[in-house]
């Protein structure tokens, strides 16, 4: 038999027995960030491809929910720093080999973005509004002028936020099941999928659902596919990765993976929205739902197994 | 300059000395500690081995905590000594994440604290406290680059090994064996 | 039933909860920027003051640093003292625990009764407290004589405590250290060698090559300056040969460790001599020049084989050959430690002398590496009167048994309390200080009778210990940070001396040992003995007779002298004469034959666990000091409860897991009152468990150590008394497990 223990009585709140230093701020954060990069990519899509009149709800009404999110996002990291009154050291410096730090830039650039997109429509969908002051006024003609342009570092950083959210896990080598580059496009496909999901369940317009639909079946294909190469890559790596992958494979976590997160959140989903496709029968409000709480759900479990997991000695 | 530990298993009897030195002498919170025994047994009564361990943050070459800090709180000083500026770190916990050894902690007061090697001790030209108060001796401290310091002396005829060496982090703490 | 003398917990008394003044709200300022926990502070700008430790009985010499707040910041090893070379262990690193824990006692307390006849403790001046200890020492006097009124004490303040009572007449004191503890060594060595082992034991493992541990578990146990040298030897690359059946650190730190069976050892340590003598290993030289009585020994251990040992103890033949061969090539520098608490099975005398035999057939005494001759400096007698002459001491009550015991015997000073016993000499009243009796005694039923037999207790205690609850008067002490004490004077390589001075105020209403003494002294009408008004008077006057004074002392702290009594070794074939019968060291037991016992050791068995039973055997952790430190803050973070080691064949059997709580029942029926944590480790033997001793506290005023883990000293309720000097032999008890609380057990079957 072998056995490993502390003798000296380390009993570290949140870091024993196993590490627990990020609670549930963390993977809200992760979520509304990439819903509003989805969103936000979206927004900037079909704005760039010239739809945007084909899309009100892609470019027009759900961009309102970004800034909103983002917001809230941003709410809930700060909840979750330990020594608050100095989180303004984060925009002291900029630091490249910081996941961290590309955050708070990244938020610090497209939050602003977001909400100046969505002023640029205010007087659309209010046509009762009006800026009170001419200069704003005039930058406003001047950004709906090129709202295109707006639309393309729209896009890029919605790219940036969506990997962003899981390189801030796949940066650390120290916790095996994070340790992997396919986080990073893994959160990209999964965030931009609950974007779709809350741009379809805004949506009034059957064509456009149809249209996003039908992206996001081809976003969870996609999804589904990382997730098994994810697991591929475990198996082959390190004793610690197949340690991490067994979390999922009998392990805590193989229950609520497989179950609230692939069944549930994605195979689900998928099965109903290629029904709908086929013209069956959905309540429409079923497969947006489904993908917005597996989505939640597999930030939660990430998050939260990936602390369990660490190396071995 | 390069400071770095040797600790010597075949000596340490897991006392905990270190402990309570480091404790005392950095006022570290009851309830926390920046150092820390860990015993491991291996075998079948009766053929069996026993190895304590006395760690602490490895102060690594490669340090994942200084790379992910966000506000530069995490940083390097003199001989590779890893350090946290209190009124810089936002409690982010990012370093926490990082560390492959759990060396660190969220202090009570918000900040993100851990082993210093004793710096303010060292600056001086003393040993760490834990390496002083140690009864077995069994912690050697000083500069790698010094062929004559305590620590090179420790390794120079010793077979060590250094924990998680596969996650890269160059660690500084080599365990005698 | 509510007897005489309730057993208080201090939590009843008085109004303690008023701390929460208003000064605490307006201390606090709003510094947002400023981290409030301060960092570490150079030792250039802390105040060093000298000291000795009071954690353990070691008591290694220190510095209390303090800062400029006055604060105690940490207290660091003197690099001139011997008993640490400037490391204190993590006991006395964290002393600094005992000052600052907020448990401590803080008033005097006096038990009083309400009209209902429930009990408690009030607060009291120290005026009351003194004059009402002086009075009732007063009326036993009157009443029974001095003697009647007993002493239990351990260390420094109970030596102001001693004081007290020869003052007044009496000497009727027992200390646990003797016959709970290290007794038989001293009955064995003295009897073998003339000398006692003394403390810190004179064993030269620094320059050893072959150390021999016979159960002892050094490195668990922090006796600092061996620990130290044990080290030293490792890095020799001494043998080390350790005995245990528990994979102990000092095991896994040794070349052999022979996992023996339990209470077997004298079988092992005779096959051993049966080696050196037919293998002709012996140091013949020196067995011929200082022994006395080989030939009987070798006709004695004829039968004693290998073969024969590997029956009784399982330990292969060869390995007990290969042993005796490594201890033999090693000699003389052979260490055969003769351990320190070795009341194991009632034959411990037996098994001490056995070593003492290997100790001499290995010529491992006096020599280089074995056994040096120590020496202490006498420090000089403050003029006082002659104590009175008592009628009867402690000698008096064993009442002729134990004719080889050299102190007072703690469970005879406690039966002498019980009037039903009909002792010849009856003990009345007790002075208790410096030892937790409850948690430091086997046989709680014998404690509880004569505790609720005696007229009256007074306990001087530092911390609200079970054994305050017990008491009609409390007398909180200040800590050894805050007190100036006797001059430490202990036996070493070179005799030297340590000094302890306060390093802060004493906290709350506490008062040095010395203070308490002297006020119940002088209303005693004893001045004369103590014709000071400060103790640093006295050490003051003891160091200038020593040619060194009280301000040097305080810069230095510790203060080595040359020996007088000649060199550390004996001389190679040097005339040495023993403090013996024969003049020689004694092979062969004059006295013991003398008196009855068998004059070489001989091998019996002891009972064995019964089915489902399982050996309990208990020791120490590094960290902890038995069941005094377990609520210093400090130690208490390094270690906060005890577990039981279980084997895992046997955890298996019953199911058990990891940190699976369970209680422990003996065979007697006595059940832990509080559930201790399994710990399933191939470290210890499947006919055994291990607890380390000292948890399990009962007194909730202790509010760290209160019900954290188990007392091993409530399942040790079996005690095999040593005919020869006493000892309390506590390893022949035998635990099962109980998975289900027995308390509900008893309200299901009321029910």
């Amino acid at each position: 038999m072998n056995e490993e223990l502390f003798v000296s009585g380390r009993d570290i709140p949140n870091i024993d027995p196993y590490l627990n230093i990020w609670h549930w701020q963390i993977p809200i954060y992760l979520f509304l960030g990439g819903l509003a990069a989805g969103i936000l990519f979206f927004a900037g899509f079909y704005t760039v491809r010239g739809r945007g009149r084909k899309m009100q709800a892609t470019v027009k009404w759900a961009p309102i929910i970004a800034p909103i999110v983002l917001v809230l996002g941003l709410g809930a990291l700060f909840w979750d720093l330990k020594h608050k009154l100095f989180f303004w050291q984060l925009y002291t410096t900029v630091r490249l080999d910081s996941p961290m730090s590309w955050g708070a830039w990244t938020l610090m650039i497209i939050t602003p973005v977001s909400l100046i997109w969505v002023a640029s429509y205010m007087k659309e969908i209010f046509p009762w509004w009006d800026w009170k002051f001419p200069i704003v006024n005039r930058m406003e003609a001047w950004i709906i002028k090129n709202r295109v342009g707006l639309a393309w570092v729209m896009m890029i950083y919605a790219i940036i936020l969506g990997v962003y959210t899981g390189i801030l896990l796949s940066a650390f080598n120290a916790r095996p099941l994070w340790n992997t580059s396919i986080l990073g496009p893994l959160f990209l496909v999964s965030g931009f999928s609950t974007g779709l999901a809350t741009t379809i369940l805004i949506s009034k317009d059957p064509k456009e659902r149809k249209t996003l639909s039908r992206i996001d079946l081809v976003f969870i294909i996609i999804e589904l596919f990382l997730i098994v190469h994810l697991f591929m890559g475990f198996l082959a790596g390190s004793e610690t990765a197949i340690e991490a992958a067994n979390l999922f494979l009998g392990g805590s976590f193989t229950v609520s993976f497989w179950v609230f997160v692939v069944i549930l959140g994605l195979i689900f989903p998928a099965a109903l929205e290629t029904l709908e496709l086929w013209g069956y029968h959905v309540p429409k409000w079923l497969p947006p739902t489904m993908i917005l709480f597996g989505g939640l759900m597999f930030r939660f479990i990430m998050v939260e197994a990936g602390q369990i997991t660490r190396y071995l000695y | 300059m390069r400071y770095a530990m040797a600790i010597d298993t075949k000596k340490c009897v897991g006392c905990g000395d270190c402990v309570v030195a480091c404790q005392t002498e950095n006022n570290v919170p009851h309830g926390y500690c920046r150092d820390w025994i860990v015993e491991r047994v291996d075998g079948t009564y009766p053929s069996l081995s026993l190895e304590f361990r006395s760690e602490r943050c490895n102060h690594c070459d490669n340090s994942p905590c200084v790379r992910c800090c966000p506000t530069g709180a995490s940083h390097k000083a003199e001989g590779g000594i890893v350090l946290v500026t209190h009124t810089k770190c936002i409690g982010c916990g990012a370093c926490i994440e990082s560390c492959p050894y759990d060396a660190r902690y969220p202090h009570p007061e918000g900040y993100v604290d851990k082993c210093t090697f004793c710096i303010h001790r060292v600056q001086k030209g003393q040993n760490p406290a834990c390496v002083d108060v140690c009864p077995t001796r069994c912690l050697h401290f000083g500069d790698l680059d010094d062929p004559n310091s305590d620590v090179s002396l420790a390794l120079k005829d010793r077979k060590w090994k250094v924990l998680a060496p596969e996650a890269g982090t160059k660690p500084q703490l080599y365990f005698l064996t | 039933m509510k007897t005489r003398r309730d057993f208080i917990k201090i939590s009843a008394a008085g109004t303690g909860a008023t701390v929460l003044g208003l000064s605490a709200f307006g201390a606090k300022k709003f510094k947002w920027f400023e981290p409030k926990i301060e960092g570490p502070v150079s030792d250039e700008d802390l105040t060093p003051y000298a000291t000795y430790c009071e954690v353990c009985f070691w008591k290694c010499a220190g510095w209390a640093y303090v800062d400029k707040q006055g604060r105690i910041r940490k207290v660091v090893g003197n690099q001139n003292d011997p008993h640490c070379n400037g490391r204190l262990c993590p006991r006395g690193t964290g002393g600094v625990g005992m000052y600052y824990d907020e448990d401590r006692l803080k008033t005097p307390l006096i038990r009083e009764k309400n009209s209902d006849g429930s009990q408690y403790f009030r607060e009291a001046s120290w005026d009351e407290a003194l004059n009402l200890v002086a009075t009732k020492m007063t009326e036993v006097k009157d009443k029974y004589g001095p003697e009647a009124f007993g002493l239990f004490n351990h260390g420094n303040p109970g030596t102001h405590l001693e004081h007290l009572l020869r003052a007044y007449g009496s000497e009727s004191n027992a200390e646990p250290a003797f016959a709970n503890c290290r007794g038989p060594r001293s009955a064995a060595y003295f009897s073998t060698f003339g000398a006692y082992i003394g403390s810190p034991e004179c064993t030269d493992i620094r320059d050893t090559q072959c150390l021999v541990l016979i159960g002892s578990h050094l490195g668990e146990n922090m006796h600092n300056s061996q620990v130290q040298e044990m080290s030293q030897a490792i890095d020799n690359g001494a043998t080390i040969i350790t005995v245990d059946p528990r994979f102990s650190t000092a095991a896994a730190h040794s070349t052999h460790w022979l996992p023996i069976k339990p209470s077997t050892d004298i079988a092992l340590l005779m096959a051993w001599i049966h080696v050196l003598i037919y293998e002709e290993l012996f140091n013949k030289d020196f067995v011929e020049k200082y022994t006395f009585g080989l030939d009987h020994l070798k006709e004695h251990v004829k039968n004693m084989t290998p073969e024969w040992a590997y029956g009784i103890t399982d330990i292969q033949p060869d390995v007990i050959r290969t042993t005796a061969k490594a201890m033999a090539g090693a000699a003389p520098a052979v260490v055969i430690h003769p351990g320190r608490h070795v009341v194991w099975y009632g034959d411990d005398t037996q098994r001490e002398r056995a070593m003492a035999i290997l100790t001499a057939l290995l010529g491992a005494w006096g020599k280089r590496g074995s056994l040096y001759l120590p020496e202490s400096v006498s420090i000089p007698k403050y003029p006082q009167p002659e104590y009175p002459e008592p009628e009867w001491t402690w000698k008096d009550i064993n009442e002729g048994k134990y004719p080889l015991a050299t102190m007072g015997i703690t469970t005879e000073l406690l039966k002498a309390s019980i009037p039903r016993l009909n002792k010849k000499h009856q003990v009345k009243a007790w002075l208790v200080g410096g030892t937790n009796l409850p948690l430091a005694m086997p046989d709680k039923k014998l404690f509880k009778e004569a505790a609720d037999s005696v007229e009256f207790i007074a306990v001087m205690d530092t911390m609200p210990m079970e054994i305050t609850g017990y008491a009609d008067v409390i007398l909180p002490e200040a800590t050894y940070l805050e007190r100036y004490d006797f001059i430490r004077s202990a036996q070493n390589r070179e005799p030297n001396i340590a000094l302890r001075v306060p390093a802060a105020e004493p906290k709350y209403d506490s008062k040095p040992g010395w203070w308490i003494a002297k006020q119940i002294g002088e209303r005693l009408g004893l001045h004369d003995y103590f014709n000071y008004d400060d103790f640093s008077e006295v050490i003051d006057w003891q160091l200038k007779q020593m040619g060194t004074s009280l301000e040097e002392m305080k810069k230095i702290g510790v203060k080595t002298y040359p020996r007088q009594s000649g060199p550390l070794y004996i001389g190679e074939g040097e005339d040495f004469k023993f403090n013996t019968n024969t003049g020689k060291i004694e092979l062969y037991a004059v006295d013991f034959s003398d008196e009855g016992f068998d004059p070489m050791p001989v091998y019996k068995p002891h009972p064995e666990p019964p089915q489902n039973f399982y050996r309990l055997i208990y020791g120490r952790a590094p960290m902890h000091t038995f069941s005094r430190t377990s609520n210093n803050p400090n130690l208490w973070d390094l270690m906060s409860e005890n577990s039981v080691w279980v084997n895992p064949k046997v955890a298996d059997l019953w199911g058990l897991k990891k940190d699976e709580e369970v209680w422990l029942k003996n065979q007697d029926g006595a059940v832990t009152s509080f559930p201790v944590k399994v710990r399933v480790t191939e470290r210890i033997r499947w006919d055994s468990v291990y607890m380390v001793h000292g948890f399990g506290h009962s007194d909730k005023k202790l509010s760290r150590a209160f019900g954290r883990g188990a007392s091993d000293e409530e399942l040790i309720t079996n005690i095999a008394v040593d005919p020869i000097m006493g000892g309390t032999g506590m390893r022949g008890n035998f635990i099962t497990f109980l998975k289900e609380d027995p308390a509900m057990e008893v309200k299901e079957d009321k029910a």
